[in-house]
């Protein structure tokens, strides 16, 4: 039912033409063609309690496409995510999806009772039966595959999320939704998981809807990131959407200067092809770095020299992320 | 065979009991116990407006208690209670409003007792076909509902995004413990259904590795647990009801005493 072509009239606000939408940002993968999408929202919202969650939201995911939403707390992510999965019903706008999209999800609270005997291996198999060769392979992906015989109440936050992963990817979903999938991970474990889930789209072209706030290591692994207050406050490829004022009132120059950093490591490894040692230098050779090539940086540049106190933090930053490169 | 009221009773109650255990455990595992209190309290309510419009019991019962569990979902919709108080506020005044019309009726015979605690010794052949065919749905429709149910007791959520209908499944699940209810009632009374449903259930916890397998000791100790309360029903002279929780219970403290050949699967 929730997966057939959802189609609620909108009441009162503009409908939209679909597939109009402004994606222009996102990669060429998406390509354009009516085809592609997997679900689209138009100026969907929420309301509960005289108040909305969520309004004016415009959203696409198409086939190979990852989107990222991110956004303060109460924002509206989780609600924009329900929609979009057809568990929450818009009051206003439309949402729609392919028909029988095969869906894989990882909602952001899983609690199981105790009382239910429920293993790794089990939860595998908890909405659909599936080939026992694949329910391997996405556990030894996700990297819980020693774990199997578990039961899921033993398991620690960080392998409980992989094991919720796993079951997602076996499902060999057509629109994979991860409603911050690396909460309890460790930061290691956490740039695998974003690389397993961009190899993933890699490998089978599916779709992906991102819940994240790990900002600094989830942009590199998307192409659109959608940033939401309540509405859509900004949108595109990440490198626009971190220059956007709104972006920047919203998580502060502190966000947005680690944006920047992620950045310059991200424009090295790319660089650098694979085979590089990582800017092992010090801000200054990154900043220049980055100065070099894409003149409109000046301005993140000038903060660092504003703000003495974050200068410490970035360096930080960096070295850590190298550390797990 | 099926003369002696003896037997009669047994075939009864292990037709009861296989029903109950899967259904139990979904009880339990969706902390639904209280629930399970107010939908057996509502059921002398039935009682009630079967002898007040002549129809059959077991309809009676199974109609209130199921409309008991579809007031409740609405209710719980507007989130304007907790689930909790709502639970308290339909258990008692359920049951009062059952005892208070009871009460009116000074034209029927009414064996109140036997409505509560049961009256498994009077079980006639007719009876027994009622259990056994109402079981046999019971366990049909689970055995259906099995996949979206469970992982709807998981987590809903998913269970809707990746297209099971888990409100669906939900509200059969609903009617399917009214029906048990409805059908076990004679057996062990209105005040100790519930007990039928969960004991059994949490027996089978500690020894059971897949859901599955959960729901079919339940139902297995449950079995257990009427024969042996029965047959020391008539060892002691005790009433049957009360005696099958007895030995529910008995068997539950039993499951918990750790056996050697379970000591490594730890702190289950």
């Amino acid at each position: 039912m929730a997966m057939n072509e959802v189609q609620i009239m909108a009441t009162g606000a503009n409908a939209v033409p679909a597939a109009a939408q402004g994606e222009g940002a996102a990669s060429g993968r998406a390509g354009g063609a009516g085809s592609d999408i997997l679900v689209e929202l138009v100026d969907a919202g929420i309301r509960r309690n005289g108040r909305w969650l969520v309004r004016g939201v415009d959203l696409t995911v198409r086939r190979g496409e990852i989107v990222t939403l991110i956004g303060p707390n109460g924002s509206g992510k989780s609600t924009t995510v329900k929609m979009a999965l057809g568990i929450w019903k818009p009051d206003e706008g439309t949402v729609r999806s392919k028909p029988s999209l095969r869906v894989g999800y990882v909602p952001q609270k899983v609690a199981v009772d105790w009382t239910l005997p429920l293993t790794v291996e089990r939860l595998m198999t908890l909405t659909g039966k599936l080939p026992e060769q694949r329910i391997r392979e996405a556990m030894a992906a996700a990297g819980i595959e020693h774990r199997a015989k578990a039961e899921v109440q033993t398991l620690s936050g960080g392998e409980f999320q992989r094991a919720l992963l796993a079951r997602a990817l076996a499902r060999n979903p057509e629109l994979l939704v991860l409603d911050e999938p690396v909460q309890g991970v460790d930061f290691t474990g956490e740039i695998a998981i974003y690389q397993l889930i961009r190899e993933i789209r890699d490998r089978t072209g599916c779709g992906v809807l991102l819940i994240s706030h790990d900002l600094h290591v989830v942009m590199a692994q998307t192409d659109t990131v959608v940033c939401l207050n309540g509405h859509v406050c900004c949108r595109g490829a990440p490198a626009q959407v971190l220059e956007s004022p709104e972006y920047v009132r919203l998580f502060g120059a502190r966000a947005a200067e680690t944006l920047a950093i992620y950045r310059h490591h991200h424009d090295h490894t790319h660089l650098a092809d694979g085979r590089v040692q990582l800017a092992d230098g010090t801000i200054t050779d990154s900043c220049g770095h980055d100065h070099h090539h894409h003149h409109d940086h000046d301005h993140d540049h000038g903060h660092h020299h504003d703000h003495h106190g974050h200068d410490h933090m970035t360096a930080e930053d960096i070295r850590r992320a190298k550390g797990n490169a | 065979m099926l003369d002696d009221f003896f037997t009669r009773a047994i075939i009864a109650g292990v037709g009861i009991a296989l029903a109950a255990g899967p259904l139990g455990c979904f009880v339990v595992w969706r902390r639904m116990a209280y629930f399970g209190d107010t939908m057996a309290h509502s059921a002398l309510l039935g009682v009630a407006f079967a002898f007040l419009f002549q129809i059959n019991l077991v309809a009676g019962v199974f109609v209130v208690a199921g409309l008991a569990s579809l007031v409740l979902i609405l209710l719980q919709r507007q989130e304007a209670l907790s689930t909790d108080a709502l639970l308290g506020i339909l258990s008692h005044s359920t049951l009062a409003i059952g005892l208070v019309m009871v009460a009116f009726m000074t034209n029927v015979r009414f064996d109140l007792m036997g409505f509560l605690f049961g009256d498994i010794l009077a079980v006639s052949a007719t009876d027994i076909a009622l259990i056994w065919g109402g079981g046999a749905v019971v366990l049909g429709v689970l055995a259906y509902l099995w996949r979206p149910l469970l992982a709807a007791t998981v987590n809903p959520d998913i269970a809707e995004a990746e297209g099971l209908r888990p409100e669906r499944a939900r509200i059969l699940f609903m009617l399917l413990m009214a029906a048990v209810i409805a059908i076990a009632m004679k057996i062990v009374g209105i005040m100790l259904i519930t007990s039928l449903l969960i004991i059994p259930a949490a027996t089978a916890r500690r020894l059971s590795a897949t859901p599955e397998m959960m729901a079919a000791v339940a139902s297995v100790a449950g079995a257990v647990a009427v024969v042996g309360g029965l047959t020391a029903s008539l060892r002691f002279d005790t009433p049957s009801g009360p005696s099958i929780v007895v030995a529910a219970l008995a068997l539950f403290l039993l499951s918990l005493v750790r056996l050697p050949w379970r000591a490594k699967r730890g702190a289950m």
